[in-house]
């Protein structure tokens, strides 16, 4: 577990970002995740990942109080989600999922600005608006703010979206698969404004990532999961071993080290 | 990056007109207006010419109750379209579309079935107007509450379900209307839904104040609702309650499709039309803009219309058709402008 906390700034409070106990999810009969316990501690990047259906993305969306479990508890900084009013959540708590379409046109300033509608119920200030020029620039959008959503490319939308969850201001940032739709490129962007993210603002930041070699060189800490449960987990070097991987993603991965880092090879074994 | 600016400006001002959103308004609300006038006021006398009347009579009255209808049926259509539209994050299927107006012709015709004639020809048609719109609130925010409970991921699984529901509330109304003696059914038919030109007058001042009351809790909302635009995952994930939300418009709606439906009778793509138009020309995404938009092209397509083909084509009683017609094109053409994407 990263224990280096790269920003004192957070609160005092010693309980863990996120803990949840025996969480459980079936989709008609089928089990789909746990029961699984564990906990993210404070501040840095925690990569999940897994095969299709291991359940990554259902527990990233409980955990974002999304979906209810089936059963066990969820406590965000100390306090039990569910036991918490909405408003509470997202001023603590952001989560992105793949985007589902807006149904106005938008934009990207007006989409970046709903960030803030936890603090200021759709009545901006004049610290909501410096909050939404800050997260544009943090995703280098400041240029395209009164660009509509719909004349954006798939990378530079998905990039408004992380704007949005940074403007929420949260201490907790969820994100299910952030590269998805993303060329080589605009990956590694996504990735090193994220760990900036971790490392200057001081956030906890937890994603679902497919590319196991984007969580290694990203990451402080890898959660793999198998079947709904947490087959491994810890800092990325431990993690990044051909026989471990093998095993979770059932297919040959070799594991060499490259540039000081692991980088996992899997095409073509 | 002056390069890009300096290209990307020419086609944002041709894009985006420059218009605000409170001209916007401001000319449709004077539009509005002056068709209300017109219709109010204007007169064809027995020589085919129009000129105005200021001859304040029976006439006049009748007209006054049809503008006060048509100002509470474009207030009906435009805020249970929208706020429909806004929580079930789409915007093809409206209230009617999906078949709320015969839920309550259902519940109506159901009424005479069980109780008789005595039902609906009571006299007095207050109580049993809140009692009718009580029983559909119910009815309406459990089937349609779990018909948009997430269960149907694809929108046109939707669109099937819903139209589907509608035909049958429309089928079984009319199989038990056959079953009613003659006197019900006389019973029935007068009071089962007005016309605009026949407005039932008894219940205006209800509809007046019920749809005051919608007015104002939809308005304090409305930052609420713009941000259920996003949707509902990340609306929620912005710590809206999307379940009391979406419960508490779909009972707003009930409420809104009872008053109209008994007011001035189902109009099937009313709704949609002053919707998708005001989306087009309110100039703005917000419900601040959208919402008041809807209600005054309502108000300028009811009394324009009921005024041109009152004293041009002398073809009362017509308007409902055409609206159905043209209604019924544009949301084809939506449809397959959209073509599958959601």
């Amino acid at each position: 577990m990263n224990q280096t906390s790269h920003n004192t700034t957070t609160s005092t409070d010693t309980s863990p970002a996120i803990a949840f106990t025996d969480l459980t999810k079936k989709y008609a009969e089928t089990v789909v995740l746990g029961p699984v316990s564990g906990e993210f501690s404070r501040g840095g990047v925690t990569a999940l990942v897994g095969p299709n259906g291991a359940g990554k993305s259902t527990l990233l969306t409980i955990l974002g109080r999304l979906l209810t479990p089936d059963s066990g508890t969820a406590l965000l900084e100390g306090v039990e989600i569910r036991s918490m009013k909405p408003t509470e959540v997202a001023r603590k708590l952001a989560i992105l999922r793949q985007e589902n379409g807006v149904n106005a046109r938008l934009t990207v300033r007006d989409l970046v600005a709903f960030g803030r509608f936890p603090h200021s119920r759709g009545r901006m200030t004049a610290d909501d608006e410096r909050h939404v020029d800050e997260a544009l620039g943090f995703l280098g959008l400041t240029d395209l703010s009164d660009r509509f959503l719909d004349e954006l490319s798939g990378g530079q939308r998905q990039r408004a979206y992380v704007a949005m969850t940074l403007a929420q201001d949260t201490d907790v940032i969820l994100l299910d698969e952030p590269l998805n739709n993303l060329d080589m490129r605009h990956q590694v962007g996504m990735m090193r404004r994220l760990r900036r993210a971790a490392d200057e603002l001081g956030k906890t930041i937890i994603l679902v990532v497919h590319d196991l070699n984007f969580a290694a060189a990203y990451s402080d800490r890898i959660v793999a999961l198998k079947n709904g449960t947490i087959a491994a987990s810890g800092a990325p070097s431990e993690i990044m071993t051909g026989e471990l991987l093998t095993e979770i993603f059932e297919t040959p991965v070799a594991v060499h080290v490259l540039e000081g880092g692991p980088v996992a090879v899997y095409a073509g074994l | 990056m002056s390069l890009s600016e300096a290209t990307s400006a020419p086609a944002l001002a041709g894009r985006t007109s420059r218009v605000g959103w409170r001209t916007r308004m401001a000319i449709a609300a004077t539009l509005a207006v002056a068709c209300l006038t017109v219709y109010l006021l204007m007169r064809t006398g027995a020589d085919d010419v129009l000129r105005w009347d200021f001859q304040f009579g029976l006439s006049f009255e009748r007209r006054l109750r049809t503008a006060t209808a048509i100002l509470i049926a474009a207030f009906c259509g435009a805020l249970s379209t929208v706020l429909f539209h806004t929580v079930t994050h789409n915007r093809i299927l409206t209230p009617s579309i999906i078949g709320l107006d015969s839920l309550y012709v259902l519940i109506q015709t159901v009424g005479v079935f069980l109780v008789g004639g005595r039902f609906v020809d009571n006299g007095d048609s207050v109580p049993q107007f809140v009692a009718q719109t009580a029983a559909m609130v119910m009815f309406a925010a459990v089937l349609y509450g779990w018909l948009f409970s997430g269960r149907f991921a694809s929108l046109f699984l939707l669109l099937l379900a819903g139209v589907v529901l509608g035909l049958a509330f429309r089928a079984f109304a009319e199989f038990l209307q056959r079953l009613l003696s003659p006197t019900e059914f006389d019973a029935l038919s007068i009071k089962l839904y007005g016309r605009l030109t026949a407005v039932n007058a008894d219940l205006l001042p209800i509809a007046g104040i019920a749809c005051l009351v919608v007015g104002v809790i939809v308005w304090q909302r409305r930052r609420v609702l713009d941000v259920l635009l996003l949707g509902r995952d990340p609306a929620m994930g912005l710590g809206v309650n999307h379940q009391r939300e979406l419960t508490l418009a779909l009972v707003l709606i009930a409420v809104l499709v009872s008053i109209s439906t008994a007011l001035v009778g189902p109009m099937m793509f009313f709704g949609f039309i002053i919707a998708t138009l005001s989306y087009q020309l309110a100039g703005d995404w917000r419900h601040r803009a959208t919402l008041p938009m809807a209600f005054l092209i309502g108000v300028i397509m009811l009394a324009g219309g009921q005024f041109i083909l009152h004293n041009i084509f002398y073809a009362n009683g017509m308007l409902t058709v055409i609206i159905e017609f043209v209604g019924g094109i544009l949301f084809l053409a939506m449809l397959f402008r959209r073509r599958g994407t959601m």
